[in-house]
């Protein structure tokens, strides 16, 4: 099936979310090739050093735009960006939990804000250049959100929250290519963004330096040193603020030990970071709240899956029953290391994703 | 409204935008065309080329002072308003003692960058306020000089409004104490006429490409003794007021807007009021909740900066593009930046309501079932606006 017929033919107008990069760009030739009438529209999300959304990238995508011959706009988003996904990123971090702003900045800002104003618009849709892929599901009747046919690029791990409602509206026209052939494309249609550079970081933390980002976000509210302890409580050392650190890391302990020793648990309630040799990294399963299902109702039933809790995880089976609260427990068949609350846990059957949640907790023993 | 499907052909657009720009009249165009074709020389050179874009630029030079109601030798060339603005206030003050500066809170960029400048440079500058209607007020202005004010620089018509400024007042009072005053006369030439003969202003700024001349042309009216420094320094041209070849088709095009507008006005005032009115009642009749910003009686003729309560401005105008009206708002620019208009802010307006204003302007080539196309257009796409609220 090619990448275009996953698209529906006719003339419609069709909104795209145009970041300034290769893959939103050759997502918009594709929309204006399957004959719609192309809208790009760039969200200015942050500032000039962000890796993505920034007035640089606008103009990147204003020039893609064109060469493509289709109207384009950009909407500044900025205070509402730092507000709903910078500050609660921070917010995370000094609550000892590892976030994954994407995932609000694809369900919220792309999919739920932009998609009000296409309607507003005109266009009953919008198109991004994510690595995903959606259909319907021929029984039910039910959209499906289906995982990219690159494995190395899918990207459904971060568009899990999306609705019924949120997947009959948006489009995914890389969903079927590769990213080699979709730079190829790009090539061949002499779109200047081609051979942008890009990178894996959270966009606006394009260094990577997460720790620097809290700083930046929430000055003045960053918690103090503590100590680094062991399992059963035994000060180790001293961490210089529990937002340096996520579950599973082992840079930047400042303990002498003989065994590598690795974070288990960012106790933000007592400032304290505790550490275990690998073994005590391995979780029987996770606690999840708000929990999405793709298809608008939890099972009756527990259920078995394969469980991804970080992004390009190969994922485990596992076992999922949601609970009376709009959550769910999730056990693994085999012990999963790493879990760190604040990550998602997303659910799939083949490369149908079913759904996903928040990680609250880890759950060590059955 | 049939919106959701739509092709890709091209549509006919209705250009509601014309204090941002205008169209090059065809007969600017076609004056414009015989001189870059015939009339190739450098205004500079002795031989016969040379003369022959020498006459060129002259004749332009007349025609500009012909409108303004000013002599040929008040008029200096320039590449546009932003220049003649920074000529004016940079040219004339930076190489003095900083003193103090008289202006508004309501000032085009090009003036107000200049002003900031001056004050990093130690200068002081009081921007007088406005009314909600938009107008300075002038008892404010009159208590606002100072011992040492060096200069008086006012917007005549605001582009953003329309609202139309009290130059004529406040020259005299500048005269009365020995100050002289600058007038941003962008927007109000073409529009309405302009009489500098008899009114006590020294410099004026002016550009082509908003009286249907070309873009990156314009003009300084310097009267009286008083000389600028040139920004730009290179040959002797412009007397000495502003060095580089002269751009001959430009101002060619400037003098020939500047002729026609002579023979339109008044009347072309006349159709654009009454196309904006028709505009304006039209949208009073079949919106709720809308507001006109500034005061309707002194107002270009063409201008109508309305709020429509509970409107991102920036998605209707978006909404408007795409059903193919072109219009503006004060603080669109390309990074659709959502910082509210200085201009409305000093009338009083708070950011929701600066946000929710647009601005429509009328201009040659408006015609009523433009007017007609809108009306049947605008009253779903506010509603649509309104319905999605603070997306």
């Amino acid at each position: 099936m090619s990448a275009v017929a996953s698209l529906e033919t006719g003339v419609q107008r069709v909104v795209v979310a145009m970041s300034g990069g290769v893959d939103s760009s050759l997502a918009a030739a594709l929309v204006v090739e399957s004959g719609c009438e192309a809208v790009g529209v760039t969200l200015h999300l942050a500032g000039e050093s962000s890796r993505c959304c920034s007035l640089a990238d606008a103009d990147d995508a204003r020039r893609v735009a064109e060469v493509l011959g289709i109207r384009f706009y950009v909407v500044n988003y900025r205070e509402r960006f730092r507000r709903e996904v910078q500050e609660a990123f921070a917010d995370a971090y000094l609550a000892g939990r590892t976030p994954i702003p994407c995932v609000t900045c694809n369900s919220r800002f792309k999919f739920e804000y932009l998609l009000e104003r296409a309607r507003v618009l005109g266009a009953r849709s919008v198109a991004s250049g994510h690595y995903a892929r959606v259909d319907r599901d021929a029984d039910t009747g039910l959209r499906r959100l289906r995982r990219a046919a690159d494995p190395d690029k899918d990207q459904t791990y971060f568009l899990f929250e999306l609705t019924q409602e949120q997947l009959e509206a948006v489009r995914f026209p890389l969903g079927e290519l590769s990213k080699d052939e979709v730079r190829a494309r790009a090539r061949a249609l002499g779109l200047a963004t081609a051979d942008k550079a890009e990178s894996q970081e959270i966009c606006f933390v394009p260094d990577g330096d997460y720790a620097a980002a809290v700083e930046r976000i929430r000055p003045g509210s960053l918690p103090g040193e503590g100590p680094i302890v062991d399992g059963a409580g035994r000060e180790l050392g001293r961490h210089q603020g529990i937002h340096h650190f996520t579950v599973g890391q082992r840079r930047g302990l400042r303990v002498a030990a003989e065994q590598r020793l690795y974070v288990t648990q960012v106790d933000a309630q007592r400032n304290r970071i505790v550490v275990g040799e690998r073994d005590a990294l391995l979780v029987r399963g996770a606690r999840l709240e708000r929990v999405n299902w793709i298809s608008g109702t939890p099972p009756a039933q527990p259920i078995h899956a394969r469980v991804r809790v970080r992004y390009r995880h190969a994922g485990v089976s596992g076992r999922i029953e949601p609970d009376p609260v709009g959550g769910a427990c999730v056990l693994f068949d085999q012990p999963v290391a790493a879990v760190s609350p604040g990550q998602a846990a997303v659910f799939d059957v083949g490369d149908v994703v079913l759904g996903g949640g928040w990680i609250a907790e880890a759950i060590l023993d059955a | 409204m049939a919106t959701a499907t739509r092709g890709t052909a091209e549509s006919v657009r209705i250009y509601l935008d014309h204090n941002a720009t205008t169209p090059l009249h065809p007969e600017v165009l076609e004056v414009m065309t015989r001189v870059l074709r015939d009339c190739p020389g450098n205004p500079s050179s002795t031989h016969l080329e040379g003369s022959q874009a020498r006459a060129v630029v002259e004749e332009a030079r007349g025609q500009v002072a012909s409108l303004l109601g000013a002599e040929p030798d008040e008029v200096v060339f320039t590449s546009g308003a932003t220049e003649a603005n920074n000529t004016a206030l940079l040219g004339l003050l930076r190489g003095r003692p900083p003193g103090h500066v008289l202006s508004s809170a309501i000032e085009h960029p090009s003036v107000e960058a200049p002003l900031l400048a001056l004050e990093a440079a130690g200068w002081r500058v009081t921007r007088v306020g406005v009314g909600s209607a938009g107008r300075v007020e002038l008892e404010e202005l009159e208590a606002a000089f100072e011992p040492d004010t060096a200069l008086v620089s006012l917007i005549w018509a605001n582009n953003e409004t329309g609202v139309i400024q009290p130059i004529e007042a406040v020259a005299e009072l500048a005269a009365a104490r020995g100050v002289p005053v600058h007038v941003d006369a962008t927007q109000r030439v073409g529009k309405l006429p302009v009489t500098l003969r008899g009114l006590p202003v020294d410099f004026l700024s002016l550009s082509a490409h908003k009286l249907q001349g070309p873009k990156g042309t314009g003009a300084l009216v310097r009267r009286g003794a008083l000389e600028v420094e040139a920004l730009q320094a290179g040959g002797p041209q412009e007397r000495g007021r502003r060095g580089g070849t002269e751009n001959v088709p430009g101002i060619a095009g400037l003098g020939a807007a500047c002729a026609l507008a002579e023979r339109e006005l008044p009347e072309r005032a006349v159709e654009l009021a009454r196309l904006r009115d028709r505009l304006w009642e039209g949208i009073q009749a079949k919106i709720p909740r809308v507001e006109r910003n500034g005061c309707p009686e002194q107002v270009l003729p063409n201008t109508l900066n309305v709020r429509f309560d509970g409107v991102a401005g920036e998605l209707l105008l978006q909404a408007l593009d795409l059903e193919g009206v072109a219009a503006s708002s004060g603080a669109a620019c390309h990074s659709g930046s959502i910082e509210p208009s200085a201009v409305l802010s000093a009338m009083g307006l708070s950011p929701q309501q600066a946000r929710a204003s647009l601005r429509f302007s009328t201009g040659h080539g408006s015609d009523d079932a433009q007017v007609d196309a809108v009306l049947a257009l605008l009253p779903d796409l506010v509603q649509r606006c309104r319905d999605a609220g603070d997306v």
